[in-house]
């Protein structure tokens, strides 16, 4: 086996260029796929990150019906206290949950006694909102990043628009499930950044000042959002928890709540399955480059040898050791391909990072691309390019393990 | 005992509109250690005949035994594992692997071919690199040595395995008079000193002096055979 590298690498080395050009080739094109990944991967996860961890959470739990209605904030499709209370004994059993909270959102009218504005709004436990979603916190430009009782945190925009301040007392006014009117005064406490994403120019009360202008005797619940410990095991958290609440049922015996991850929940999630795409073809290309240039350099190197392949036949090497010494050879030539460019990769995403890549996402301006090269995706680049190079050489080797030594040997 | 019998071999080769009778109803035997040359113009059935013994090829018709194996009977791979084991060869060309260095290209066939431990490779390729006077040559590569010196390389190539039989078609070919003596010459004590059959062929009439069984072919067909003591008819 030691002998049979040594005489492909030896082989490898007879013909410097060809090897060169076509290890860069390979090289060209590991480095470019693993940039792609590197930057689309990371783009991605910020995105998602920005998109799940400023409002929607990782996943939520609605009553049936209420994600299909949710442009109305229907009251009419809350959860009950009682409802709610099973869902809390469910999450914090589960050790998948990181944190939850859950809110009651309803629309209104928002006015600085002035002017009046539509607004969304969303009651929340603030001890249990701003663990679900972190980046709530550093969305707050002004103000305190606490929410107590009789205040509000309102969208930038509205501020601006109606020119309100942070101390400034404002009335929010709502019509109750019932159909009759109620208001409340709140002092700005905050003023919020908005965020990207459906619940991005919300505003913010404590839930029990929420459910007072709505005249609820108990807080309803229109949502519970939540946090995973590990994002990436989202659809099987999704799973478990459609699990474990399918037992609510209704008076027909129908499942009453629904689970949606927040891919359900978010239209950017088809911007990220598009990246995925282009990843995968950029892959198929990196396969394509690496079978065409193996297999062309690998059928030349058979043809040019044809009169040594019938030498070693003739002395009696067996047609798999002839086969072995080319696929060997192709594997050689993936691998120095595939490392040096995993090295060039690897450099270039530091640079990258160095240099420091800044863009805008809807409203979050100035993000700064972190590129990450995940040691999962260079190995499996990698390792695509290895068997991709085995496998172009198949078909060369096995040709040449097929000469018949005297046709072989008369070849010039 | 005889090393290898022949009989009525034949041998057509069907080109495109006529059949060729390279070999017509040959008949030999050739004892072990003996140093035989097949000779003949240009044509005449040479390289087909070494190409049979050396169980490269088949032949149309006719017995071949080597080394008590039929060996027209063998598979693709059983004929490769026979070359081998009991098959030296020595080319034309010389057919040195390019990217190995003298030694390594000795070394090559009791790696690849036959499973030889590394201390007794050792020992080996050290007594045939002073049979063939290279000892200092080893890490050369072989375009850095001359034709003369290749043959010799290929001569210890094809002995390294102990072979019972070294089949070489115009060894001398490619060299000049003076070194193709040598290497004949070489090719004898080799005989002398192994007890190796040596099989080669040449259309050289002065080279063909060195054998000591010779026998003629004229367009496939063995005219005669002639011994250091005589011709037979
Ligand atoms: N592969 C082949 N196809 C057709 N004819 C061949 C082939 N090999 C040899 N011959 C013919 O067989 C005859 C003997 O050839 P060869 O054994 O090569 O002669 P020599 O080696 O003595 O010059 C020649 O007429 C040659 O043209
Ligand atoms: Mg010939």
């Amino acid at each position: 086996m030691r002998n049979l590298f040594k005489i492909a690498v030896r082989n490898l080395i007879r013909y410097k260029r060809r090897t060169l050009l076509t290890a860069s080739l390979i090289t060209i094109g590991v480095v470019f796929v693993l940039v792609f990944v590197s930057i689309t991967g990371s783009f991605k996860a910020m995105i998602i990150g920005q998109v799940t961890d400023s409002m929607l959470g990782h996943l939520q739990i609605h009553r049936k019906g209420y994600v299909a209605a949710i442009d109305n904030l229907p009251l009419n499709l809350n959860m009950k206290t009682n409802a709610y209370a099973k869902i809390a004994t469910v999450l914090s059993a589960t050790p998948a949950v990181e944190a939850f909270s859950p809110r009651l959102k309803f629309g209104g009218m928002f006015s600085n006694f002035v002017e009046t504005t539509n607004i969304r709004l969303n009651g929340v436990y603030p001890d249990q909102e701003f663990p679900t979603v972190p980046l709530l916190a550093s969305r707050i430009a002004e103000g305190k990043k606490t929410l107590g009782r009789g205040e509000i945190m309102i969208p930038t925009l509205l501020a601006k628009g109606l020119k309100v301040k942070l101390g400034d007392t404002v009335v929010i006014v709502a019509t109750n499930v019932d159909g009759s009117v109620n208001g409340k005064q709140f002092i700005v406490s905050g003023i919020l950044e908005s965020a990207t994403g459906p619940g991005g120019r919300d505003g913010y009360i404590h839930i029990e000042d929420a459910a007072e202008v709505l005249r609820m005797p108990e807080a309803e619940v229109s949502e519970v959002a939540v946090r995973l410990k590990d994002f990436s095991r989202l659809s099987a958290a999704v799973k478990q928890l459609e699990g474990k609440v399918a037992g609510e049922v209704n008076k027909e015996g129908r499942p009453m709540l629904e689970v949606h991850s927040w891919e359900q929940l978010s239209p950017f999630f088809n911007i990220a399955r598009m990246i995925d795409v282009m990843t995968f073809f950029i892959k198929i290309m990196l396969i394509a480059i690496v079978l065409i240039s193996i297999m062309n350099v690998m059928i030349m190197a058979v043809y040019e040898r044809i009169r040594e392949i019938g030498t070693i036949a003739a002395i009696g090497t067996l047609p798999g050791k002839i086969r072995s010494m080319f696929i060997i050879e192709g594997f050689c030539l993936g691998v120095v391909g595939a490392i040096i460019g995993d090295l060039i990769g690897i450099a270039v995403v530091i640079i990258i990072n160095l240099i420091g890549i800044r863009f805008d996402f809807g409203q979050q301006q100035g993000l700064l691309l972190k590129a990450t090269l995940q040691p999962l995706d260079v190995l499996t680049v990698s390792i695509i390019v290895i068997v991709v190079a085995v496998a172009a050489s198949l078909q060369p080797a096995v040709k040449a393990s097929k000469m018949e030594p005297i046709e072989a040997l008369r070849h010039v | 005992m005889v090393l290898i019998k022949a009989q009525k071999i034949t041998k057509d080769y069907q080109t495109e509109d006529v059949v060729v009778h390279a070999l017509q109803d040959v008949d030999f035997e050739i004892e072990p250690a003996s140093f035989v040359s097949f000779v003949g113009p240009s044509g005449s059935g040479k390289t087909t005949i070494l190409n049979l013994i050396g169980c490269l090829d088949k032949p149309s018709a006719g017995n071949l035994r080597i080394a008590d194996t039929d060996v027209i009977g063998l598979e693709r791979k059983e004929s490769a594992a026979f070359r081998g084991k009991h098959l030296g060869f020595i080319f034309q060309d010389f057919n040195l692997i390019p990217v190995l260095t003298v030694y390594e290209n000795i070394e090559y066939p009791l790696i690849m071919v036959q499973n030889i431990a590394p201390q007794e490779r050792k020992e080996r390729i050290s007594r045939l690199l002073a049979a063939v006077d290279m000892t200092d040559q080893g890490q050369k590569y072989p375009h850095q040595i001359s034709g003369g010196q290749k043959q010799r390389v290929a001569i210890a190539r094809a002995l390294v395995t102990n072979p019972a039989l070294v089949l070489a078609d115009e060894p001398t070919a490619n060299l000049d008079s003076q070194t193709a003596y040598a290497v004949i010459g070489l090719m004898k004590k080799m005989r002398d000193d192994f007890g190796t059959t040596f099989i080669f062929s040449t259309h050289d009439t002065k080279i063909v002096g060195e054998a000591e069984v010779i026998f003629r072919l004229e367009d496939g067909r063995l005219t005669a055979k002639e011994t250091k003591e005589g011709t037979k008819p």
